[in-house]
């Protein structure tokens, strides 16, 4: 009744879908607009950009050394969500399991870091990582121990940060939050019974685990990869802080070119390229859900 | 009741969730190849009994043993029973083929065999020929199948099944009742099922535990526990009664008589070997009780009884007519209510009553099942 209704009341529909379409163009889809026309311009003097309509920015973006960071990105990124899965997975399946009472800490406890400011967190991470950080100090002293008993040579800290391993690490500290989510969404949605099925036909846990609920939780692992994975690929303040001088990935470029370099024709052309390979990505997931579904 | 060992003994069983005791201290036998049920109303522990049985939870005290073998620290997936469960649990990404061989996969059983034993257990449940399809092209009644099919191919000793009718229409159900009993036949196996419905229990049933409240309350065949309950529970949750309190006035080896302040002095034609003024309740089927018009004052003669004993006047308040049956509530002149049922065994029975008419009630000597608690 009224769920047909409100699609003929053209008054209700426009004044609630106003505002917020009102919204998304002035501040979103007119902005992008505008980043992907200086996509297609070159710069005439400091602050002025011509709109020639140029594939230029876009043949520079596809030369090898920009190429080489895109697909290092991609490789930061993919390693980040296979890591984010392989860690994700069991949390998200023990605040499944975890008593009612407890699962809302649990989720809590997932949430907590995700809702602390980014910059804030990776200097923390900065503050455990470094070589007079907390593991260092740590490590130094056990050695310390070891060496009143032991004959060892001095402790030299281990070179924790500004490296590719460190990025990763933040990487995967930052996102693992938008895995765990969507798994446990999946998980959460999951019939008992059909678990408790694959035991009572003879199956343990494992052969359960790989028959029954990886299977039926893809469509939550799918979207948990996708939400990772993108904003992985896009990530600029964990390389930037925590990785070294060959630890750049494709946003610490991008923002290279709209400050230092002042090259916003050529950034917004890396930029939309990055937005593309979204696209492509979203689409893909979006193939495989529909084929999931028809089937 | 046969020679050979119980396919499961329960001996001592109690589980308890903090507290609360779900499941306390009930020990019963069951045999090979019986049809077995453990009827209760819900949160009576039936299912956590049959859960345990599957490994699914696992006793706090006592003892289960299935097939002679003690199943204490054996997990579900090593245990020789399957469940048919509520929800079917049919596996919704397997096609139904891939769900019958689910189990046997799982056993390293050879294709060739497997594939034998599919069919088998398909045509087992009519479901020739639907191997190919999805679970969810498939009605609420053919998951079941497909769930009982699964459960039958990996051929367990003992097959449990929670709620198996629940979920089905009235049709349904009652043409599945028939199916689910010839299947066992079939098959040969024990089947223990899990019911909150009293019907379903005493259509299938060879015997049925009765639980309340985590305790087991009575184990009988389906006729005993209607026409021999032992307790007022059992007889109100079987069926309905008429259920009338009084105290033992008379009680000799051959006769009984227990006085009521409703049905006036009772008169029962075996001993009850009670203490004189104990208090006692008499369990009166609605179907046991004649009726008879009173438009003549003489009240019908009873010749299981003296005069003047098992027989009250009321008048009829309201008819419920059933097609084979009608109901009749009659309010007796002290203002009890009775419930009263008559077949109608010919085609105008129903005209013979009509509702504020008086009548007389009257039971024989046997038809009132006493009860002491």
């Amino acid at each position: 009744m009224s769920g047909e209704n409100w699609r003929q009341e053209r008054k209700t529909l426009l004044a609630t879908l106003g505002p917020p379409l009102f919204w998304l163009t002035l501040f979103f889809l007119v902005p992008l607009a505008v980043v992907w026309a200086y996509s297609f311009g070159r710069n005439v003097g400091l602050t002025e950009i011509e709109i020639s309509g140029t594939f230029a920015n876009y043949a520079q973006a596809i030369q090898p050394l920009y190429l080489g960071i895109f697909f290092k990105s991609m490789l930061m990124a993919a390693a980040c969500t296979v890591i984010c899965l392989i860690a994700g997975f069991p949390v998200a399946l023990a605040i499944t399991f975890a008593p009612d009472k407890a699962k809302a800490w649990l989720l809590l406890a997932v949430m907590l870091p995700f809702w602390t400011n980014l910059l804030i967190r990776t200097y923390a991470l900065i503050a455990v990582l470094r070589n007079e950080g907390y593991i260092n100090l740590t490590l130094g002293w056990v050695w310390k121990q070891v060496g009143l008993v032991l004959n060892v040579p001095p402790f030299v800290p281990l070179e924790m940060l500004h490296n590719n391993p460190a990025v990763l690490f933040g990487l995967v500290y930052v996102h693992l939050p938008f895995m765990v989510l969507p798994l446990y969404a999946a998980l959460d949605r999951l019939d008992r019974s059909l678990i408790e099925a694959s035991l009572d036909l003879g199956a343990g846990h494992f052969r359960t685990m790989m028959l029954v609920v990886v299977p039926l939780a893809l469509p939550g692992i799918l979207s948990g990869v996708l939400i990772t994975f993108i904003p992985a690929l896009g990530a600029y303040l964990t390389p930037d802080l925590l990785g070294g001088p060959d630890s750049q990935m494709i946003a610490n470029v991008i923002e290279r070119q709209f400050k230092r370099a002042n090259d916003w024709p050529f950034g917004a052309a890396l930029s939309f390229l990055l937005l593309y390979l979204t696209f492509v990505m979203v689409a893909v997931q979006a193939l495989i859900q529909r084929r999931r579904g028809a089937r | 009741m046969s020679s050979k060992p119980p396919i499961i003994s329960i001996e001592g069983v109690t589980k308890r969730f903090g507290d609360h005791a779900a499941v306390d201290d009930v020990s019963l036998t069951i045999n090979e190849g019986e049809f077995f049920a453990l009827l209760g109303p819900s949160g009576c522990g039936k299912t956590t009994l049959l859960r345990m049985l599957a490994g699914f939870e696992t006793p706090t005290e006592g003892t289960i043993r299935i097939d002679g073998k003690d199943t204490d620290g054996v997990p579900p997936n090593r245990r020789p029973v399957n469940m048919v469960f509520q929800s079917y649990a049919v596996f919704p990404h397997m096609s139904v083929a891939d769900n019958v061989a689910y189990g046997l996969k799982i056993d390293g059983v050879a294709k060739a065999e497997r594939d034998r034993r599919v069919e088998e257990a398909l045509a087992l449940v009519q479901l020739e020929g639907f191997g190919g399809r999805m679970p969810d092209q498939m009605s609420g009644g053919q998951r079941q199948r497909v769930a009982l099919a699964r459960a039958l191919a990996k051929r367990p000793r003992v097959l449990l099944l929670d709620e198996p009718l629940s979920a089905l229409d009235a049709k349904l159900r009652e043409a599945m009742r028939f199916e689910l009993a010839s299947l066992q036949h079939k098959v040969g196996i024990t089947f223990v099922m899990v019911t909150h419905d009293q019907d379903e229990a005493l259509a299938l049933a060879t015997r049925c535990a009765v639980m309340e409240r985590g305790r087991l309350i009575q184990l009988a065949t389906p006729s005993d526990l209607y026409e021999f309950p032992n307790s007022r529970f059992v007889a109100d949750f079987i069926g309905t009664v008429n259920m009338v309190e009084g105290t033992l006035k008379t009680d000799n080896p051959t006769e009984a008589i227990i006085a009521t302040k409703e049905l006036g002095d009772v008169y029962i034609d075996h001993a009850v070997l009670g203490n004189e003024g104990a208090t006692l309740y008499l369990a009166l089927r609605p179907e046991k009780i004649s009726l008879f018009r009173r438009d003549g004052v003489v009240p019908p003669k009873l010749e299981d009884c003296p005069e003047g004993y098992n027989v009250v006047a009321g008048v009829i308040d309201h008819i419920a007519y059933l097609g084979s049956e009608s109901v009749f509530k009659v309010i007796l002149t002290n203002g009890r209510q009775m419930l009263v049922i008559r077949p109608n065994l010919t085609r105008w029975d129903q005209e013979d009553f009509v509702e504020e008419q008086p009548v007389w009630l009257s039971w024989h000597a046997c038809a009132p099942a006493v009860l002491a608690g």
